[in-house]
């Protein structure tokens, strides 16, 4: 396998010729905020719009899971201008999330939380007006609770129920802002032919999907950096 | 390709071109009349098949031998259904707004006895001495038709007639040329995409021509979603063969074994038209195996979309080809390395290819010769809104915007004041005044903040409210917008949110600051080319009009009269006439009636603000006025109907 280095933040690494910038980045300490990336997902859906860098030479800021590496490469992920738009796409998000973290299972390992802290915004950020859903809460499964409120639609748990493990019980439907994460006929989880793997709800990065036996006051039990 | 395979394109062509020439001539040179009835989609809604039928039934009552055809669109729309009559001894004739009555009288005063029936002429078709021609409009000056040629002329549901007026002729010689001949015969030409982005189509060609892996594919994108955009629609009703032409010889020159006509399902028409067409080129082995005894196969097939705006994106367009739903997906890499099914893939708009025809027979020098430095060959608009003659022109690259709206577009009516230009649909942006001088080509007006888009040219006048014009924009881009990646889901939503504050009233100045912001990072952080131009009617309308939007905030005051929740009803005393209760009648709310003096008053509560009364009120009076914001109105009549 043929590797190649480049410059993250100043930072020299080497990584193989075939990976994004993104995974060159995480792979070696160094955090891009990220909610739809998954390693072996090879064509990245590029959905949640957040881990945008700059990269010398180039006139504007690029999503650093699409952008494969090259040698010599200079990726600022600190810049303004990429920055910025993490920013806005991270408060566009949050201001159609429910924020009530104390209640929530994933409290404490939530992917939000963390990109929070990193961009320095505030989780309740006043910028944009809460525009929420309101959809009901699906607790038909003996395993998962389904939220779809909480969901940021990154579509990692599709891809995985539908690619990693063949399953396909859930997917995409509607558009727009009513975009939605559900089963096939809108049927309840526990009704869909879903097996109750959970691999979904290790992956999803928000509370939108929970194990049953990890509600009550107990944070997520997942192991965050294996997740993705 | 030998000199003996040249032989048999040649000979093969030579005979179809032979029998086409020959209906056609049999059709015009036996000294019988002729009437063409213009019924594309325009024509029909404006009642041309009860036309058509109504010169057929008459035609055979007087038992006189006129063949009735039926024609594309002319491009005339605003004086729908046309119908031309050609008769011996006169010059063509074409009339406007046309219906059975008429039809009837032509075929009995025109075509059977010798009066030309002045009082229905819209002009002729050739300049002449006994009436009026197009030629004599003022837009004939301006207006150039390359691509619009045969719209309106010919039969689109006869591949012979297309052949007999050029049609194919391009192919038969690009079959003879080498491939490599043809893509550098386009990059020469320097034409650019007309679905809107304006990529160099020769360039487009050559990556795909290089690009391993096979079948290739080749693909015309007629999924024309812009709301007041018919170009592609009127192009493919009225002249399938063109664009079918121009897809076998993408196909050619790229190497690509099958073709795909993305087109709505909206668009019956054009499906069935299109369709029609393919039916008939297989059968003169235009298309299919070993086209004209070339080695060359290909052939096309035709999908109807089901209306989704995204799909008229590239990617999101291949999915929807694919199978799945229509989301767009990230590029690189591009289609034309890894489009359909992964393949090599061209992805052509339907005005760009029905251009190729041209360039292949006519030469890239020739095509080259027409339009500006940057943007070669013309532009087709769809000219709609507060515009006398609505329909679609073309008019080469480099006309400037008020000769496309005043003399070919012959003005605003009403006498009302032009505001501004709405150019390219969701994606581009309006346009005011002073930029009307403005030449219109690819760089040009994405500078100003617009967009050629597919072309669609909506124009505004002084009743038009701006900042109800960017709402409304982004309302569609927000209905239509595939919810894939954040911004373009939750951003263009949050502007809207804002934006429809501003036509209530609700909203700070503040506020303006935060659009401008976030309509930045929609641009910079969307996925695909719906989301980065979403922002653009928003961002055009508050360079140019950000009085309106102050006025909205800071007054709650709408200056076109058009935000209802801004504006009332109100008559005016001393202009309404005490013996007439027209406006009571009509008010759907009961909200009108009328004081002691018999002065009619709207009561404010009870108006729902539907306007009725402002239409039934009679001319001579013209009371009922609209006033903005709603506070002006005189507090003293809102006590008159409590008492």
């Amino acid at each position: 396998m043929r590797t190649v280095s480049l410059t993250i933040d100043g930072q020299k690494v080497t990584v193989s010729e075939d990976a994004k910038v993104l995974w060159a980045a995480l792979d070696n300490g160094i955090y891009i905020p990220s909610l739809c990336s998954l390693r072996d997902r090879l064509e990245p859906a590029a959905s949640c719009r957040l881990c945008f860098v700059e990269i010398e030479g180039y006139t504007r800021p690029v999503t650093a899971c699409t952008e494969p590496v090259k040698e010599g490469m200079v990726v600022n992920t600190r810049g303004a201008d990429a920055l910025r738009l993490a920013r806005t796409g991270f408060e566009l998000l949050m201001a159609s999330h429910p924020v009530d973290c104390a209640h929530c299972a994933a409290n404490g390992v939530c992917e939000l939380q963390t990109i929070a802290r990193h961009l320095r915004v505030k989780l309740k950020a006043k910028r944009f007006k809460k525009l929420l859903r309101e959809l009901p809460i699906d607790s038909s499964s003996l395993e998962l609770v389904y939220d779809p409120n909480k969901c940021v639609l990154c579509g990692r748990c599709v891809w995985i129920c539908r690619e990693r493990l063949g399953i396909g019980v859930l997917g995409f439907a509607h558009r727009g802002f009513r975009r939605v994460v559900t089963t096939f006929g809108d049927a309840p989880l526990g009704e869909s032919g879903c097996t109750g793997c959970g691999e979904c709800a290790r992956a999803c990065p928000t509370g939108a999907l929970t194990m049953k036996d990890h509600q009550d006051g107990l944070n997520k039990n997942r192991e965050l950096a294996a997740a993705p | 390709m030998t000199a003996a395979q040249r032989q048999t394109v040649a000979s093969a062509f030579e005979q179809l071109k032979n029998h086409a020439s020959s209906e056609w001539k049999g059709l015009w040179e036996s000294g019988r009349p002729v009437i063409t009835v213009g019924a594309a989609t325009c024509g029909r809604a404006a009642g041309a098949l009860e036309v058509l039928q109504a010169f057929r039934d008459e035609v055979k009552r007087q038992n006189v031998d006129c063949p009735v055809i039926e024609v594309g669109c002319m491009g005339h729309c605003y004086s729908e259904p046309d119908v031309t009559i050609f008769k011996p001894g006169y010059p063509p004739i074409c009339y406007g707004n046309a219906n059975p009555v008429i039809a009837e009288r032509l075929v009995k005063e025109f075509v059977l006895g010798d009066d030309p029936c002045l009082e229905f002429v819209l002009a002729a078709t050739e300049p002449n001495d006994l009436v009026p021609s197009f030629a004599d409009f003022p837009r004939s000056q301006y207006e150039k038709k390359i691509v619009l040629k045969n719209c309106g002329q010919i039969d689109p549901e006869q591949i012979e007639h297309y052949i007999a007026n050029g049609g194919y002729a391009a192919l038969a010689k690009a079959l003879q040329t080498r491939p490599e001949g043809i893509v550098d015969e386009l990059k020469r030409s320097g034409l650019r995409g007309r679905g809107g982005a304006g990529f160099p189509t020769g360039q487009k060609w050559e990556i795909c021509r290089n690009a391993k892996g096979r079948p290739k594919h080749v693909i015309c994108n007629a999924d024309e979603g812009d709301p007041g955009a018919f170009m592609d629609r009127a192009i493919l009703e009225s002249d399938p063969h063109s664009v079918l032409e121009g897809m076998i010889i993408a196909a050619y020159a790229v190497g690509a074994r099958h073709g795909h006509i993305y087109v709505r399902a909206e668009y019956p028409l054009a499906v069935e038209r299109a369709r029609t067409a393919i039916r008939q080129a297989q059968k003169l082995n235009l298309l299919g195996k070993n086209i004209l005894g070339s080695d060359f196969s290909f052939d096309v097939r035709i999908f109807q979309g089901s209306g989704a705006f995204v799909c008229g994106e590239e990617t999101a367009l291949i999915e929807s080809l694919e199978g799945k739903a229509g989301l767009p997906y990230h590029r690189p890499p591009f289609p034309a390395t890894h489009g359909l099914n992964g393949k090599p893939t061209v992805i052509d708009n339907v005005k760009t290819l029905a251009s190729v025809r041209h360039i292949i027979e006519n030469g890239a020098e020739w095509f080259a010769s027409i339009g500006t430095a940057g943007s070669k060959g013309t532009a087709v608009f769809a000219l709609a809104g507060k515009v006398v003659n609505t329909g679609l022109a073309e008019v080469p690259m480099g006309t400037t915007l008020r000769q496309v709206i005043f003399d070919v577009g012959s003005g605003i009516p009403n006498g009302k004041r032009f505001k501004a230009v709405q150019i390219g649909g969701p994606s581009g942006g309006c346009l005011p005044e002073s930029a009307l001088d403005l030449p219109i080509d690819f760089d040009s007006l994405t500078e100003a903040g617009a967009m050629m888009g597919s072309g669609g040219m909506i124009v505004l006048d002084e009743d038009d409210c701006m900042v109800e014009i960017a709402r409304y924009f982004l309302e569609f881009t927000q209905r239509e917008s595939c919810g894939k990646c954040t911004f373009c889901r939750l951003g263009t939503r949050q502007m809207l949110e804002v934006l429809g504050g501003f036509t209530r009233g609700e909203g700070s100045i503040e506020d303006l600051d935060m659009l401008m912001e976030l309509a930045r990072d929609i641009k910079g952080g969307s996925l695909c080319a719906l989301g980065r131009t979403a922002p653009n009617p928003v961002l055009t309308t508050l360079r140019h009009f950000r009085d309106e939007y102050e006025a909205h905030i800071l007054e709650g005051r709408c200056p076109a009269l058009m935000c209802t929740e801004l504006i009332t009803f109100y008559i005016l005393p001393d202009k309404c006439e005490r013996s007439c209760d027209a406006c009571v009648g009509t008010c759907t709310v009961e909200a009108i009636s009328p004081n002691k003096k018999r002065i009619k008053v709207i009561d404010q509560d009870k108006c729902v603000k539907c306007g009725t009364c402002l239409v039934a009120c009679p001319p001579q009076y013209n009371a009922v006025i609209k006033v903005s914001p709603p506070s002006e109105v005189p507090t003293a009549e809102k006590q008159a109907v409590e008492r």
